[in-house]
């Protein structure tokens, strides 16, 4: 097998070579094909399919905006949610900073702390959203699913940046307690078959 | 007082005609919005009362209530008349077209004609074509390059279309022997066999054609086609003398409409159960629709194509069409 067939491009079976509609030589032909064109009919059919289009009932593709709303697919990204963990109803995020690091628009500023604990506690988290650019690599980079891409999608405001807080982001504790908390599907997510890829990690060679 | 009675008529009458034919243009506007949309799967206009029917009053205030720019360049007084042309010379025409057959008001014969003057549709399309300098004075007087192409463009479709209404329009008139619309109605008093839409299909077609350039409907709007010169010579109008024009466009396509019923459809003769008025009716609401129709389904042609439309095609046929007509009557 040689790439003789792949190389050659201009005998294709299976293509059909159209070199354009063959011009009137003269003014008998040119009107010929304006009889042909004419008579033919295309005008009326033009006529008649839109009729049919208008006969046809609930044909509209018109969706009224702020009455009516398509449902988002979940791997929209929009404005960011931070999650909560399921066991201790506390923050998932652990405080790496991965996020304000990948951050190509740096609009994600964090400041940290370490507790009496010795544990990383976050002191404040802020997404300017004038800057994001809803990329998408905040959500992508995170090792613990903690912040995500909701599917809000209304957010126009009458300043000209506006700052989010880690309050506002964050799965507020009543709807986090009354379990309706969702895990996230979307952008960034671990795959339905995620498991299924997990492998011990080789320690003996 | 018998004069004075006529003068009073005459002045009701056409206050009823400018009123009633104002208003249908305004409607035309909705339905036309509406027809566009459901032929192009869209539901048009929905959010101003029950299904959009008040787009109009709406639509009406803002063209009342806008600024009325007129450009420091232009030439002021033709660029402030000009708008008004447009609706005069169309209300005008309608003066000698009979609208509804005869009828009786409190014992009175009321004649729903203003003016019945022998020579009606000499007079109905000698005036719808004076019309066409409303767009020629204002695409000449507003200085603007795309105004003045749409100017241009006026008075190519205006030689076109004229010779081809004129000598179409000529067949049907032999036959008939007078100029009047009233004379051309009772000639096809005899239901719907005698219409002259049989006896002389090919000007009928054409009369339509030329109707349509007439009115620079879709397939000839090229003096005022976006995709081309913007609007046109309404590219530097806003507010109301913008709006005149469309009220002019209107009472235009009612008028042909009701031409082309009255020519070639049996004017108000009723048809079997149909009262005359209604049958009447019921043609130019057919015609208008016929407009939107075409206006949705069809690209509209190039001046270039208009021309060789009209004088290559159309006039030869129309002068066949006399010819033709000439021998058979004979």
């Amino acid at each position: 097998m040689s790439l003789e067939q792949f190389k050659n491009r201009n005998g294709i079976p299976g293509y059909i070579y159209f070199e354009g509609e063959e011009k009137p030589k003269n003014g008998w032909e040119a009107f010929k094909r304006v009889v042909r064109i004419s008579v033919k009919g295309e005008l009326f059919v033009g006529l008649w399919i839109v009729l049919r289009e208008m006969l046809k009932k609930g044909n509209s593709h018109t969706v009224q905006y702020p009455a009516e709303k398509l449902t988002i697919g979940p791997r929209y990204r929009a404005i960011h949610r931070l999650l909560r963990l399921l066991e201790s109803e506390e923050e998932r995020c652990i405080g790496c900073g991965l996020c304000e690091k990948i951050c190509i628009s740096n609009c994600i500023r964090m400041d940290t702390h370490y507790d009496e604990n010795g544990r990383k506690q976050i002191t404040e988290y802020t997404i300017n959203f004038g800057r994001c650019i809803f990329c998408g690599y905040c959500a992508e980079v995170c090792p613990e699913l903690a912040i995500v891409h909701g599917i809000e999608y209304e957010n126009a405001g009458e300043q000209r940046s506006h700052y989010a807080l880690k309050e506002d982001m964050l799965t507020p504790l009543d709807t986090f307690r009354a379990n309706k908390q969702e895990e996230f599907q979307g952008f960034g997510a671990l795959s339905d078959n995620a498991d299924s890829f997990i492998k011990k990690t080789p320690l003996s060679y | 007082m018998g004069e004075m009675a006529i003068v009073i008529e005459t002045v009701i009458k056409a206050i009823t005609v400018l009123a009633v034919v104002a208003g249908m243009a305004a409607f035309a506007t909705y339905i036309e919005r509406k027809v566009l949309a459901f032929m192009q799967r869209r539901l048009g206009p929905m959010h101003v009362g029950p299904h959009g029917i008040l787009q109009l009053a709406a639509d009406g205030i803002k063209l009342f209530t806008k600024e009325d720019i007129v450009p420091q360049n232009s030439i002021k007084p033709i660029f402030k008349i000009a708008p008004v042309i447009a609706p005069a010379s169309a209300f005008t025409a309608m003066a000698a077209v009979p609208f509804f057959p005869e009828f009786t008001l409190f014992g009175y014969t009321v004649h729903p004609i203003i003016a019945d003057i022998n020579v009606g549709i000499l007079f109905v399309m000698g005036v719808a074509s004076v019309g066409m300098y409303a767009p020629l004075l204002a695409g000449m007087s507003s200085v603007n390059k795309w105004a003045l192409l749409g100017a241009a463009r006026t008075v190519i479709q205006l030689l076109s279309f004229e010779v081809v209404t004129g000598l179409s329009i000529l067949a049907p008139l032999m036959m008939i022997g007078s100029l009047s619309l009233i004379d051309i109605n009772d000639y096809q008093m005899g239901g719907v066999g005698s219409w002259l839409a049989w006896k002389q299909p090919l000007a009928f077609v054409l009369f339509m054609i030329a109707g349509f350039a007439e009115t620079n409907r879709t397939p000839f709007d090229l003096i005022e086609v976006e995709s081309e010169v913007v609007s046109g010579y309404a590219t530097d109008y806003s507010g109301m003398r913008w709006g005149l024009f469309f009220v002019g466009e209107y009472a235009n396509m009612i008028t042909v409409s009701f031409l082309v019923s009255i020519i070639f459809l049996g004017g108000y003769n009723p048809i079997w159960f149909i009262p005359g008025g209604l049958a009447i009716l019921l043609k130019i609401s057919f015609f208008i629709f016929l407009f939107l129709w075409v206006r949705a389904a069809w690209p509209h042609v190039r001046p270039d194509q208009l021309m060789w439309l009209c004088w290559k095609v159309l006039m030869p046929l129309a002068l066949l069409n006399i010819l033709l007509t000439g021998i058979v009557l004979i």
